[in-house]
């Protein structure tokens, strides 16, 4: 009785512990499977509820069985009962079998039937997105039928709020995942392969995800941002992308745009209307516009742009992006010009 | 006893040294930039005024750093070096699979080959690429040749192959070199 006193607060301490961590987990919140934006992620988290509700059941009537047995067996002790007849715990038996089988069933078909419904979007006038996993960023490609109105973007995909789309994966290197917990599952990005998945978006919104299959020494610092604008919005923003990236327009941004073509970050990065045309590193035709850099690493910022030029390695130890030295001016004119490449 | 607690101390240490030794391998060491640019330093041939000077075989500073030469074979066809000469067979470029190279096959000779390019269509990567990726290049092309230790050499390729993978490059020295698709 002494020790279970003295374990008792322990023990709770433990529970409340454990109970505050799942209540974190399943508090709305971006980035939470708890808290669908769409048809797709609010299926699953149906799902989900379902199989922990009937887990928890059983869990229940197990324990119950449990203490239940327990006691019978000292009552039993005490007055040397005899065991129960073979007939009662063949009846216990094939009900407890019956059960199971019936609750796994209930599962499977559960399981199913979100899956059909995960795949049945509407998909009239969808809108489709080429998402490319790349070590350690995302590439975008909007796909359109007249090649002048192509969009390739990085990282940050604009969907209109309330219209089916398609998200098309595929990957160059290994296998990543792309997954944006308040809209949808979990698609591989997989080497030579082409997968597919749908989602919507119901309500406005920037919804992060993260690369949900570990591909490398920065899997952690891969994130696409998901923004859900009305069409409007989202239009404006598509026709904005279309455009060629803006000439410079004063004497700072015309140096950095000279630093820029002379220095080895033309090797890889695109910057529409000039001769910049690399393709290994994320384009920055409109790198000025997005919310973040490096892939979500760092809030996009003149000072964290500057930083990430002069020494992405201690950022993003491995990325392919190498260090540049260059002088002060030179780095400051760059990163005024980057930034005004809206 | 006391002799067979030094003897435990000494194997204790052998061993501390094995692993220690083996870490190089992969050792990534970012953001560490290997000393210099040795353009400078490499002359291309022994001829010149006053007493001739060899070139002795050096080496270069990723030789034995698995990590970096695979990053040079990423880097090597991310730049298109497939383009002239495939993937160590030569092309439009000459080949790269032995060791005997018009403009030196010392690693800083052949770092002197990409950073300041060499005439009819090889071009300078000097101001393009920056000398931690040239290195991981040389590296890459060294192991087309066998040059490096069998286990530093990357593995698989992705793209065809003109023979055997890197790591057995050297079973492709001139003398065998016909066999080289047989595998």
């Amino acid at each position: 009785m002494r020790q279970s006193s003295r374990l008792w607060p322990s023990f709770r301490r433990t529970v409340i512990a454990l109970t505050a961590l799942l209540g974190a987990c399943i508090v709305p919140g971006n980035e939470s499977a708890f808290n669908p934006a769409g048809p797709q992620a609010g299926r699953i988290s149906t799902l989900w509820w379902f199989m922990l509700a009937a887990a928890t059941a059983v869990w229940v009537v197990v324990m119950v069985f449990l203490a239940w047995a327990v006691r019978r067996s000292r009552q039993r002790d005490q007055a040397l009962r005899e065991p129960a007849g073979d007939a009662s715990m063949q009846r216990g038996v094939v009900v407890g079998g019956a059960l199971t089988v019936l609750i796994l069933t209930a599962f499977l078909i559960a399981d199913i039937a979100t899956g059909r419904a995960l795949g049945a979007l509407p998909r009239k006038n969808a809108l489709r997105v080429e998402v490319i996993g790349h070590q350690w960023w995302w590439e975008v490609n909007y796909i359109d039928p007249t090649p002048g109105r192509i969009v390739t973007t990085a990282n940050e995909i604009h969907i209109p709020v309330g219209e089916p789309v398609q998200i098309i994966g595929s990957s160059p290197d290994v296998i990543h995942s792309f997954w944006i917990p308040n809209l949808h599952g979990k698609k591989d990005l997989v080497p030579g392969h082409t997968t597919s998945t749908w989602l919507r978006a119901d309500k406005p919104g920037v919804y992060r995800g993260q690369c949900a299959e570990f591909c490398g020494a920065q899997h952690s610092k891969m994130t696409a941002l998901v923004i859900a604008e009305p069409r409007p919005q989202f239009d404006a923003w598509y026709n904005a992308q279309l455009a060629s990236a803006r000439p410079p327009s004063n004497p700072v941004t015309a140096r950095g745009q000279d630093v820029f073509l002379k220095s080895s970050c033309v090797v890889c990065h695109t910057i529409s209307g000039t001769l910049a045309a690399g393709t290994l590193g994320p384009t920055l035709s409109h790198v000025g516009s997005r919310l973040t850099l490096a892939s979500g690493s760092l809030p996009n910022t003149p000072g964290n742009l500057a930083a990430w030029i002069v020494d992405p390695q201690r950022i993003k130890p491995g990325t392919r992006m190498p260090s540049s030295n260059m002088n002060q001016a030179d780095l400051q004119a760059l990163v005024t010009y980057l930034e005004s490449l809206k | 006893m006391k002799r067979a607690g030094v003897r435990a101390v000494v194997a204790a240490g052998v061993a501390g040294a094995l692993v220690l030794s083996s870490c190089e391998r992969e050792n990534r060491g970012y953001g560490e930039e290997p000393a210099g640019n040795p353009a400078d330093a490499a002359s291309l041939t022994p001829l010149q005024p006053g007493p001739t000077i060899r070139v002795t075989a050096g080496r270069g500073p990723y030789d034995e750093n698995a990590y970096k030469v695979n990053e040079g074979k990423f880097l090597y066809s991310a730049m298109n070096c497939v383009g002239c000469h495939a993937n160590g067979g030569g092309g439009m470029g000459p080949a790269l699979m032995d060791e005997n190279w018009i403009y030196g096959s010392d690693p800083r000779q052949i770092f002197s080959s990409i950073a300041q390019g060499r005439p009819n269509g090889m071009p300078a990567w000097g101001t393009r690429l920056s000398n931690d990726q040239i290195w991981r290049l040389v590296g890459y092309v060294r192991s087309m040749s066998g040059q490096l230790r069998k286990d530093v050499a990357p593995t698989r390729s992705d793209d065809m192959f003109y023979g055997p993978s890197e790591q057995r490059a050297k079973e492709l020295t001139p003398k065998n070199a016909t066999g080289a698709t047989e595998r």
